[in-house]
């Protein structure tokens, strides 16, 4: 009988085509859906993560106050101590200061006079401990336009949107006059190692990297850093670990009373990612609840034109000796058909657009170009497993549902009724 | 079932209405008729007088209002949807004056749908299809479409259809009404023959004389009524 119902299906276009491609539509739009929001929500928590907020972040509870205005007068002190202590009580995870500071970048001539200059944005990480993996996280050999990776704390890189507007060469010497962490004025020479671009125009706008020694002796921080951020090499942020990681250290370090005690704060209680975090954990569930309606209504109507359509079928069938439930169950079991060729053709499309999208990404740099929000100005989709059957099962439910509906408008119906009509 | 003892068809009394507003408008009135195996008998009458209410009621597509009407042992009254459906599966054959032929399936395919609805084996299925199609003379159309027959052929096919599981009650509904006369005396004649070679038994509704010409039992029904039942004798078959 199933082979019997497929070949009607097969042979009689206008009640499979259309039911077909409404599915397959729906099921390729929910599975690139899911990867487009998985790959753009997972793209920007991961850059937010690497470069901002870490899946965790140690700062004292001064800093932490006003860390929009980087006050690094606030830093944390006894930072080695500190990264000792965590290292042994959290092996599983990777703790690494940083400082993040604000000042000005002048590019002298052959003379000593300032032959260019222009604010910046500072980020100093440990550049030279190859275990802190701060180059790999940061994607900073790949970042590199001209130039080379810093190989003293003496060197930076500048972005080259910077670079080029202060027309500053790798070798040249930079001048960073900021403000050292006890508030008096801090010059400092480094020599540009490189260029980068990171292709977040947030930072490609005007930043300089350096490494956190340079930084320190610049700024006079000694053993201090505005923060401390904490990762799991290999793994993707757990909201659960990193807050049972925060109430840990906060149980241990944070005093209420002392407001340079460290405390520590998650991912997601910073920046408002929580709110994205919560959107990408329910993005699934939303796509495949709005698929599920919409799909459902339009294969209802669907569903009921081709009844309609196919009463003198119905009639015969039940003339013939088939019972009312049977060719209710058959009009499902065709559904099932529909829905999982229609779901299998999606799926595929969907998922091929996914992978296309995810190696080539799409480029967003030119509407990002005043963004402050920490993205990739390519954003990639993310094709997981959950790609793969995101769309199929909600495209066979729709389906059904959307039969089921028309179909029990039929089913109701008087044999004799069927019948009649039949012969008009 | 007990289909030896009694006639194949038993009507007592049959009444069916049918609500029109606040008041009923009466298709059968008082039916009283029985029809025994093998008979090759026609329900006439003009449009309205309730030739196909009557033909819907037997065939279980339809129950009275009143009274009891009684088929191969089966109380059509009591049956429900899901036994008056067995009944027709397994001992009913309808043919329809529009053919009615799945128009997606081939002809092989037509035919062959009742005995995939008694879930025949593929190889039982075959050997009866076949049979039934060379009964009807279109072993040679197997595997066309019915867009691609004739009316003549086609509602051939749909007599292979009714009959491929060899029902004991063959019900056509104005079966030669969209057919010329050519066609409508081979159709015909092809019912005769299986009516002899089978046994089946066939009750027509029409008004068409070609088939009233072959008639052995003719039952005239007016206004809901049977005006007439008379014994013929067959000129054309």
């Amino acid at each position: 009988m199933i082979r019997f119902l497929l070949k009607g299906l097969l042979r009689d276009r206008s009640r499979s085509l259309f039911p077909i491609l409404t599915v397959t539509a729906g099921v390729m739009a929910t599975a690139l859906g899911h990867s487009w929001f998985h790959g753009a929500l997972g793209g920007m928590l991961t850059t937010t993560a690497n470069f901002q907020t870490g899946y965790v972040k140690i700062m004292s509870r001064a800093y932490a106050d006003l860390v929009e205005e980087m006050p690094n007068d606030l830093a944390l002190v006894d930072v080695d101590a500190l990264l000792d202590d965590l290292a042994e009580v959290h092996p599983g995870w990777q703790f690494t200061p940083r400082i993040h500071f604000g000042g000005l970048i002048d590019i002298p001539d052959e003379n000593g006079e300032t032959r260019s200059q222009g604010p910046t944005m500072g980020l100093a990480v440990d550049l030279l401990d190859p275990d802190a993996g701060e180059v790999e996280r940061l994607k900073i050999r790949e970042s590199i336009i001209r130039g080379r990776l810093p190989e003293k704390p003496d060197e930076i890189l500048v972005a080259e949107e910077l670079a080029r507007k202060l027309e500053v060469e790798p070798g040249q010497v930079a001048t960073i006059i900021s403000s050292t962490m006890n508030g008096s004025m801090a010059f400092y020479n480094f020599r540009v190692a490189g260029t980068v671009n990171f292709g977040i125009n947030m930072l490609d706008r005007g930043t300089i990297i350096t490494d956190i020694r340079g930084a320190r002796q610049a700024l006079d921080m000694g053993d201090a850093a505005g923060e401390i951020v904490g990762f799991l090499p290999g793994d993707n942020y757990r909201d659960e670990a990193a807050q049972a990681l925060a109430d840990e250290f906060n149980a241990r370090f944070s005093d209420s009373g002392d407001q340079f005690s460290p405390t520590m704060v998650t991912l997601a209680d910073q920046n408002g990612m929580r709110y994205m975090l919560n959107i990408s954990n329910s993005m699934g569930t939303i796509l495949v609840t709005i698929f599920i309606v919409v799909m459902s209504l339009v294969l209802w109507n669907s569903g009921l034109m081709g009844s309609l359509r196919r009463y003198g079928e119905m009639g015969v069938r039940l003339a013939i000796g088939e019972s009312q439930g049977h060719i209710y169950r058959s009009m499902l079991a065709e559904s099932v058909m529909i829905g999982i060729m229609g779901s299998i053709i999606g799926t595929a499309i969907g998922v091929a657009l996914g992978y296309w999208i995810q190696v080539n990404g799409i480029d967003i740099g030119s509407m990002m170009k005043e963004s402050s929000i920490m993205m990739d100005n390519i954003i990639r989709t993310q094709v997981s497993a959950t790609t793969y059957y995101i769309g199929f099962i909600p495209g066979v439910i729709a389906t059904l549902i959307g039969t089921a509906f028309a179909g029990i408008g039929i089913y109701r119906r008087q044999t004799a009724s069927l019948f009649k009509e039949l012969e008009v | 079932m007990n289909t030896t003892t009694q006639p194949l068809i038993e009507l007592n009394n049959v009444v069916k209405r049918y609500p029109m507003g606040t008041t009923f408008f009466t298709a059968l009135e008082e039916i009283d008729l029985t029809v025994e195996k093998g008979e090759f008998t026609g329900i006439v009458g003009p449009s309205g007088s309730g030739k196909t209410t009557l033909l819907n009621i037997i065939g279980s597509l339809d129950s009275p209002t009143e009274g009891s009407a009684r088929v191969l042992g089966n109380f059509i009254e009591k049956l429900s949807h899901k036994a008056a459906a067995s009944l027709r599966n397994h001992h009913l054959g309808f043919i329809f004056q529009t053919y009615n032929l799945l128009p997606v399936y081939t002809v092989y395919e037509n035919v062959e749908f009742p005995l995939l609805l008694l879930g025949l084996s593929a190889d039982e299925r075959k050997k009866m299809v076949m049979d039934a199609l060379e009964w009807v003379g279109l072993t040679d159309k197997i595997k066309s479409r019915p867009a691609q027959l004739s009316g003549g052929e086609s509602q051939r096919v749909a007599i292979a259809r009714a009959v491929v599981k060899k029902p004991e009650l063959v019900l056509a509904d104005e079966p030669t009404a969209n057919l010329d006369a050519e066609n409508s005396h081979h159709i015909l004649k092809a019912m005769v023959r299986l009516n002899q070679e089978l046994g089946t038994t066939y009750l027509f509704s029409t008004h068409d004389e070609k088939v009233i010409q072959y008639l052995r039992r003719k039952i005239t029904l007016l206004d809901g009524k049977i005006a007439t039942d008379e014994v013929m004798t067959p000129q054309g078959g």
